[in-house]
């Protein structure tokens, strides 16, 4: 049985795995299949991460991190975990191919999975003007109109990084306030291709093939409009990806794993978590990343506890063995 | 590598639509992350069906006709051609056992 595996592979799992390998615990990585590295995966200019004066492109970073977690003799494996049970002792980790992982510990980093509108035509132009990456699908917009929906550091820069191919960006806001960083905010106020439409929500997707505009209300007069647009991008935050532990782990209101104050320790003995999937407020690269070096710590910890304890079982049993000779 | 095809503007008719197979053509560019991560399924799909599927990648960079042809507006997108037309369009990467069960009219 394995010391560790570690589910995810954004910042979060990724800086987890470094700390642990360079524990000699020689963690098993699940990756996923088609979502290995997580969400810096779909960004390109991360400005913010220490140590990258010029930037870095976050597909570059992702693969730095993980030949840092090889390097010291993690197993990524680039598959998806279909079910987890980790009541027991023994921890019992299902993948998508079938094959089944267990070990002493476990630690859940599973980041998050975008919002979406919850508008019944979405899911239908869905990859026919409706996205939620502008990096994947941006270049199919060359000379359009198209709106991004959403106020934080996310919507800006899938603002900014649209109006390279876009002639106008929307971006479309609840409210008078954005979430987004100043840096941020002040870019996109100073970029001429981008128009902020303040006070007001996605009410409607219309379009029979693809998108041609959307039904705007005015969140303060409650007065309806359409816009034309043939693409939106949505970008109104993320929710934490808990379907694999929910009804084995503990979730706050927030609907993130709960953990234990500054700890990474969930309800369960042996299990872990870490980055967005425990953080509702700060969600940065660099924040997970932390918070992985929290969890491996955590699990080193556990991990050697237990192994203690087994010693001291051992001698138990060493010492009524001999006093039953 | 890669086990399966290219496709480009120029054999698009030739390859895709005059094919008596069903052909999956996955939309694809070096700047997608999801379509690189997608693409080794596919090669695997195609491996494994080699009889009733033809699996072929178009560049939507160097293909921009076919591209705009197909209204495509999301990478990657594969879409599944029988006797000349889209029977089936698949949006987005997945993972493999997701994508069989989405192609499972055209894998067995």
């Amino acid at each position: 049985m394995r010391q560790l595996i570690i589910i995810g592979s954004g910042p979060a799992g990724y800086t987890a795995a470094i700390y642990a390998a360079r524990a000699h615990l020689a963690p098993l990585l699940i990756a996923s299949s088609v979502e290995a590295g997580g969400e810096l995966m779909n960004t390109t200019d991360v400005e913010n991460y220490p140590g990258f004066p010029d930037g870095v492109q976050g597909p570059d970073l992702m693969n730095m991190f993980r030949l840092q977690a090889e390097k010291f003799g993690t197993d990524v494996v680039l598959d998806d975990v279909v079910s987890v049970d980790l009541t027991g002792d023994e921890k019992i980790v299902t993948l998508g191919s079938g094959s089944v992982e267990k070990s002493r510990a476990v630690i859940v980093a599973t980041g998050s999975a975008y919002r979406k509108l919850g508008l019944a035509d979405e899911e239908r132009l869905s990859g026919h003007g409706v996205s939620w990456c502008a990096t994947c699908d941006g270049f199919f917009f060359r000379d359009k109109m198209i709106a991004v929906v959403g106020g934080g550091d996310s919507a800006m820069e899938e603002a900014l990084f649209l109006t390279r191919f876009a002639t106008k960006v929307y971006v479309i806001h609840r409210t008078e306030t954005l979430r987004a960083s100043k840096i941020m905010q002040e870019r996109a106020f100073s970029n001429p291709a981008i128009e902020f439409v303040w006070n007001c929500e996605v009410v409607g997707i219309s379009g029979d093939e693809s998108v041609t505009g959307l039904h705007l209300r005015d969140t303060i007069s409650g007065d309806e409009r359409a816009l034309r647009v043939e693409g939106l991008f949505i970008a109104i935050g993320n929710d934490p990806r808990v379907q694999l532990v929910r009804g084995q782990l503990d979730l706050t209101p927030d609907g993130t794993i709960t953990v234990t104050g500054r700890s990474s320790k969930t309800s369960l003995t042996g299990v872990f978590a870490a980055g967005d999937v425990i953080d509702p407020t700060y969600r940065q690269a660099i924040t997970a990343a932390a918070s992985g070096t929290i969890a491996a710590l955590d699990a080193e910890h556990f991990l050697a506890t237990l192994g203690a304890a087994a010693t001291i079982i051992d001698g138990q049993s060493v010492e009524f063995a001999r006093a039953t000779n | 590598m890669s086990t399966t095809k290219d496709v480009t503007d120029a054999t698009f008719e030739e390859l895709v639509l005059k094919s008596d197979k069903p052909v999956l053509v996955d939309f694809w560019a070096e700047w997608c992350g999801p379509c690189r991560a997608v693409g080794p399924i596919l090669d695997q799909i195609a491996q494994e069906h080699p009889d009733v599927i033809d699996i072929v990648k178009l560049n939507v960079d160097d293909n921009p006709q076919s591209a705009a042809k197909y209204q495509i507006t999301s990478i990657p997108a594969m879409k599944v051609f029988q006797g000349g037309e889209v029977v089936k369009t698949i949006i987005g990467a997945m993972p493999k056992p997701q994508l069989e069960t989405d192609l499972a009219a055209f894998l067995a």
